[in-house]
């Protein structure tokens, strides 16, 4: 067990020991040294991860699709719950206040995380889906004319895919693909050569939830201001993964899900500049959204309040605010880098698997792993991996023309989160190797 | 528990698959799939009689999917249609867990009974009887 090249500190069953990694030298061991996460300790934190009766111990690795949630958040919602409930922005009593004033602050607390520059750039709704539905609807709907054009890449979910597709259909635009490389990148190149006057927004995605890719943003959002266009980023798989700051990208909109965060389902952000929020009109109609209302028609109140017509997920959100601070109290930077270093581990480590092919970029990507083994079908995959306790995904992870494009319509995929730790990989690698028994390869 | 689903014959006839392919005209065609895994069948077949005369099965999916079809063809062709209606509800019924398989009547399909530990994967295993049962309510309809 002797300290050799650092990279990941864990705690083993029976004692600490360091995984050596010789690729790791110079800056990125001392990233790792500044940032040691011991991923043990962060498990402690998940009422997952403890023995219960209702629990089989398991090796979570689907964290694309959902994270799992520690005490915190759901001692935050619960907390609310039991002793804080009431409806928002109504009650005139004590306690209807202080709701209120607890969701306003998880408001706070989101603008403070993506470094807005303005709580009222923050509305609540659902999910990262809904997010992007409000800018389709909203804006999408009331400004988009016949023979615009929106560009979406081909890694797309189909979250910032569907609704483009509908706003094009109703409008007469043209959904304009941005194609992927060979090897699962974007190239600004093919970019500037889809750009045009007719340009009228660019949605893409941060981190591809199927190839992992880390997209430049900040470049696309800048070349799609220049053509004059605005720029909407999926963040759903970026934001519990590395710093996000809508200033410094730049977007227009930003979209993310609560429970991609360690936080709750049934929340989500859209975060969007207050200009916009002002300038279009509401997507859901209701109660809670209005200034003023006679028969003749409504007056719009001031955003956010315009775009969040009904009862607003309240636990939810004030489970989001915990959760934000869960992820603020390990560290963005130390997220990334400890991330990055097992990510590297994990492609090392699944080179060794025979047959076994990884789609997207190497070695600069995130922790989201779709791959195919031989001829095994992907479910298969998962079942023989799910008897071993691992939990990955498998199918199209919502992405039909990206399975198109690599030619596989199903893969499967695992993914990190911030509790994973080398032993997991080392985990998943072995039962690979099972799968390749089970179906009759050496 | 692994072995009572990846049983040998099962992968042998994921391997192998018997009446993958197409019939000509006349036939009734019915496709179905799992939206949420990705699995499709096709079943294409004749009636002739009373009886299937033919069948064929065409699609992708998982081993459980294309292998449960597989056995599926082998089963049904030359059955009254009577008779394969009683198959399909034995075949629901061993894979609910509600019965247990008759090695006698079900043969090789019997071995898809292992389906039943993996709650997740029965819709696998039923997806070709499904369609199967769904192209049948064509044959009353039609002049076959």
């Amino acid at each position: 067990m002797g300290q050799t090249g650092l990279s990941i500190q864990k705690r083993h069953p029976i004692g600490y020991y360091f995984l050596s990694q010789t690729k790791s030298l110079g800056v990125t061991i001392m990233k790792a040294l500044q940032s040691v996460i011991e991923a043990y300790q962060i498990r402690r934190q998940f009422p997952y991860f403890q023995p219960h009766p209702e629990m089989r111990s398991l090796i979570y690795l689907d964290n694309a699709a959902t994270t799992q949630k520690p005490y915190a958040v759901i001692e935050a919602v619960s907390h609310f719950w039991a002793y804080h409930n009431a409806n928002v922005h109504r009650g005139a009593y004590g306690v209807g206040a202080k709701a209120s004033e607890m969701y306003e602050s998880a408001r706070a607390r989101v603008a403070q995380f993506l470094n807005a520059s303005n709580p009222n750039e923050i509305v609540f709704t659902r999910g990262t889906t809904e997010s992007i539905n409000l800018v389709a609807y909203s804006w999408g709907m009331s400004q988009i004319r016949e023979g615009d054009e929106i560009i979406v890449s081909e890694m797309e979910h189909h979250a910032n895919l569907i609704p483009w597709l509908q706003v094009a259909q109703a409008k007469g635009a043209r959904l304009v693909v941005w194609r992927i490389t060979d090897d699962g990148r974007l190239n600004l190149d093919d970019l500037r050569n889809l750009l045009s006057e007719r340009t009228r927004l660019v949605a893409i995605t941060h981190i591809s939830n199927v190839l992992g890719t880390v997209n430049p943003v900040q470049a696309i959002c800048e070349m799609a201001h220049f053509a004059g266009a605005l720029c909407l980023v999926d963040a759903a798989q970026s934001i519990a993964h590395m710093p996000v700051d809508v200033q410094a990208i730049g977007c227009d909109f930003l979209a993310f899900s609560g429970h991609k965060t360690y936080g709750p389902t049934g929340i989500g952000v859209l975060y969007a500049r207050y200009e916009l929020l002002q300038s279009i009109p509401p997507f859901l109609t209701g109660g809670g959204m209005i200034r003023s209302v006679d028969w003749d028609g409504a007056q719009w109140a001031d955003p956010p309040a315009k775009f969040e017509a009904g009862t607003p997920p309240i636990g939810e959100a004030i489970g989001l605010h915990a959760a934000l601070d869960f992820i603020d109290t390990i560290g963005r930077e130390a997220i990334e880098a400890y991330e990055h270093e097992l990510t590297q581990y994990t492609l090392q480590r699944l080179q060794e698997v025979p047959g076994l092919r990884l789609y997207g970029p190497q070695p600069d990507r995130a922790g989201i792993f779709a791959f195919t083994l031989e001829d095994i079908h992907p479910h298969d995959i998962a079942t023989v991996l799910d008897n071993f306790d691992i939990a990955i995904r498998s199918g199209h992870h919502c992405a039909h023309p990206l399975g198109d494009r690599l030619g596989v319509p199903s893969t499967a995929r695992a993914s990190i989160g911030i509790y994973n730790d080398t032993e997991h990989i080392d985990a998943l690698i072995e039962a690979l190797h099972k799968v390749r028994k089970v179906f009759g390869y050496a | 528990m692994l072995e009572t689903l990846y049983q040998e014959i099962i992968l042998d006839h994921y391997r192998h698959p018997r009446g993958r392919g197409h019939l000509e005209p006349p036939k009734i065609e019915h496709e179905g799939a799992n939206p949420l895994c990705g699995d499709e069948i096709t079943i294409e077949l004749r009636v002739e009689d009373g009886r299937v005369s033919a069948v064929r099965f065409s699609g992708q999916g998982c081993s459980i999917s294309q292998a449960s079809a597989s056995m599926l063809t082998e089963a049904v062709e030359g059955k009254t249609l009577e008779e394969v209606r009683q198959l399909i509800a034995q075949v629901y019924a061993m894979l609910k867990g509600e019965s247990e398989p008759d090695p006698e009547v079900m043969g090789e399909i019997a071995a898809l009974a292992g389906v039943r530990n993996f709650p997740v994967r029965v819709k696998c295993a039923s997806l070709a009887w499904h369609v199967l049962e769904d192209a049948l309510r064509q044959v009353n309809g039609s002049s076959q």
